[in-house]
């Protein structure tokens, strides 16, 4: 996350509003490292995202947003004062009980969450910062990894920091 | 009532009494409907025309202009319009016809998704899901395209939606949680700006379109004499500033003036106010005002610190926030007698010009614009097409009002212009509308003098005519070793009587005095003139900055 800015943004939750997003997005060629949606309360999406910019790019990025219509707020998130967390679920291969046995202690040190064992394979959820998941994949990459789902960052300012301004 | 009611009774509650455009399939029952209200419909032959005569209209009036096409092939004519209109911050609203609800997404015959098509070319679009959306959809569209930084929005309409029946209601305000623009300036931005003004030395500024759309031009005027400060336009700011001020530089950019191109890069401070700064009007960044401190000032922050780094920035109106500026200024009550050396270096500047080398006896281009300022009243209108025949307006014609000189400057969309005059002469019929043309531009939109005819809009068109794509073959010349390619235009039509075949004027004049004589008979003439100017085919328009070069490293002579 070293070089990576996280912005999150409140939208309109009605049609469209991802498109014209992603579309201003590809049209001034700002490239988007991960995003994430979800509904929020009233109507309203959370989005995350983090991106590789820096300075005037930077600011560009949160300019452009904050012009949409349908953009009700952006803000570029303090990484010192942010709660950043990821969720990935990763199929592990384990025919060979050795491994499996290798696989369960990983998942274990990682406060990790086993969601489904076959014979043949356990699929686990593993919850952290983005350093942490990627250690965790380094980890299991002898074991054998069949597939996995990253659902990019979300993140929550800390303690009195928020998103929406008061009106 | 229905959605079609619905539709024409909202335009008519936002004061819309024009609109331009061409039905078809998914815009018949608005079409119908539309016979039982008062407004005037303008039809163009082609929607790409009737895109651009809303465009025109809307800044000659500095009101909504408003189009209308069908769905498919309607809608994406009218896309070049609506993307000239965007970019120049016009407020135009297109409404489209749709395909019924229940066929979006089957690829209906003439089903396009111009949300999607229209998307990166509007400020907003608005697809109505139901009669009782209609009223919302307008007031959403004229809120949008008339607030802020201006621009175009557009709604699309579903065939099934005009007929549906349903309760409807009409709106009185609207807002949106995600669009407050700023027109109030901050108050300390506005000091920090007046004292670094105050403490310039050679100060320059630049005026871009947003001093002619938020009326400012008269607060501009007042900064500009309060500091003595030599003042430039971008293309769009063309009118903001009066030509004939002794402290006008003309155009700056690309094919700015020697004044203008000269003293923005010397300024100590530099004052830019609602331009947008874009690659034509700074040309190479780096030498750009590479002593200034830039100040900017501009309704829309994504504009600010864009392409080029400022010291500081003012987010509002463009009138507010000068207001505010010169008020602070004289609490500051700064000096200003030590600019008497700068604005004299303004006066020495303004004299020297570029100078094309011609062959023959024809007609010079900037003596032919020349001559059209000399015979238009000062509170004419000016179109262009793009290309030289543009530059040689910008550079020529001297405008000294605002909403007196239009042009596509973004997009530069040729034969954007002829329509574009149509809808200005439609806003303003008592004022003379030229459209000055080149051969190559007025051939794309010249179906539109069926529509000056038949709708009684006689407006003239000025064509300098070189039988040439004649800024392509411009390049060429320059920058290419002189190797013609694709430029060469050769049979273009014979314009007197192309006029004519369209019951218009048709006049081809080869000397200044014909011109003149032309001119003033044009004026006053019920149907449209097309005045045909051949000029030399090699004439360039000078000065010029090759491209990626600085302003300072202009062309004067070639």
């Amino acid at each position: 996350m070293a070089n990576q800015n996280i912005i999150a943004f409140l939208v309109e939750d009605k049609p469209g509003v991802l498109f014209n997003i992603s579309n201003m997005f590809r049209r001034r060629g700002f490239n988007i490292n991960s995003i994430s949606v979800g509904g929020a309360e009233d109507h309203v999406s959370r989005i995350t995202i983090t991106i590789e910019a820096e300075g005037r790019a930077l600011n560009q990025v949160v300019e452009q947003l904050d012009k949409m219509v349908d953009v009700i707020e952006v803000k570029r998130l303090d990484q010192l004062r942010t709660v950043v967390r990821e969720l990935m679920l990763v199929k592990l291969r384990t025919v060979d009980p050795m491994a499996r046995e290798e696989a369960l202690i990983h998942i274990n040190s990682y406060h990790g969450l086993i969601l489904d064992i076959e014979p043949e394979s356990v699929i686990a959820e593993v919850t952290g910062e983005p350093e942490k998941l990627d250690n965790f994949l380094e980890q299991v990459k002898s074991i054998g990894v069949e597939e996995m789902s990253r659902t990019g960052i979300t993140a929550l300012e800390r303690g009195r920091l928020k998103l929406k301004r008061s009106e | 009532m229905n959605g079609s009611q619905a539709l024409w009774t909202s335009l008519k509650k936002e004061g819309t009494k024009h609109i331009f455009g061409l039905p078809g399939g998914s815009v018949i029952p608005l079409c119908d409907e539309m016979l039982n209200h008062d407004l005037r419909f303008i039809l163009a032959r082609h929607e790409q025309g009737a895109a651009h005569m809303a465009d025109g209209y809307a800044r000659a009036s500095g009101n909504v202009g408003v189009c209308l096409a069908t769905s498919g092939p309607g809608a994406t004519n009218l896309v070049t319009g609506i993307a000239s209109a965007n970019i120049d911050s016009s407020p135009v609203v297109a409404i489209c016809g749709q395909v019924a609800r229940e066929l979006i997404g089957t690829d209906a015959f003439q089903e396009v998704d111009i949300i999607g098509v229209s998307a990166s070319v509007t400020k907003y679009n608005i697809q109505a899901r139901s009669a009782a959306e209609v009223p919302y959809a307008v007031k959403s569209a004229f809120h949008i395209a008339n607030t802020g930084r201006r621009g175009a929005v557009l709604i699309d309409l579903p065939k099934d939606v005009t007929t549906e029946k349903m309760d409807v209601e009409f709106p009185e305000t609207i807002s949106f949680r995600g669009y407050r623009p700023v027109y109030e300036p901050d108050r300390r931005e506005v000091e920090w700006a007046a004292t670094l003004l105050a403490r310039a030395n050679k100060p320059v500024i630049i005026a871009g379109g947003g001093i002619i759309s938020s009326g400012a031009s008269s607060e501009l005027v007042a900064l500009s004499e309060y500091l003595m400060a030599p003042t430039a336009t971008s293309l769009m700011g063309k009118g903001a500033f009066p030509a004939d001020h002794p402290l006008s530089l003309g155009l700056c950019g690309m094919h700015g003036t020697y004044a203008a191109n000269t003293m923005v890069p010397e300024a100590d401070v530099l004052l830019i106010v609602g331009a947008r700064l874009s690659d034509r009007t700074t040309g190479a960044i780096s030498s750009f005002a590479p002593n200034a401190k830039i100040i900017h000032v501009d309704i829309d922050r994504s504009e600010i610190d864009k392409n080029v780094e400022t010291v500081t920035r003012v987010v509002g109106d463009a009138k507010n926030s000068l207001q505010k500026i010169l008020r602070h200024l004289n609490i500051l009550r700064s000096n200003t007698a030590t600019n008497e050396y700068w604005r004299k270096k303004c006066q020495e500047l303004r004299e020297v010009n570029g100078v094309s080398k011609t062959n023959g006896d024809y007609l010079k281009a900037p003596e032919v614009i020349k001559t059209l300022r000399r015979v238009l009243p000062r509170d004419s209108i000016v179109t262009t097409e793009v290309g030289q025949c543009q530059m040689w307006a910008a550079l020529h014609y001297d405008a000294y009002l605002p909403r007196s000189f239009m042009t596509s400057g973004g997009l530069g969309t040729m034969g954007w212009g002829f329509p574009a005059s149509i809808g200005a002469k439609t806003a303003r019929p008592e004022a003379p509308v030229v459209d000055i043309a080149g051969d190559g531009s007025f051939g794309m939109t010249e179906n539109n003098l069926a529509t000056s005819v038949k709708e009684h809009l006689p407006v003239i068109v000025l064509i300098l005519n070189n039988g040439m794509l004649g800024m392509v073959a411009q390049w060429q010349r320059l920058f290419y070793n002189h190797r013609y390619s694709a430029v060469k235009l050769e049979r273009t039509p014979d314009f007197v009587k192309l006029a004519e075949a369209y019951g218009a004027e048709g006049v081809r004049v080869e000397s200044y005095k014909d011109l003149e004589t032309t001119l003033n008979r044009a004026i006053k003439s019920d149907v449209a003139t097309v005045i045909d100017v051949p000029i030399d085919p090699e004439e360039n328009v000078l000065p010029i900055v090759p491209p990626g070069m600085g302003l300072k490293d202009a062309l004067m002579e070639a």
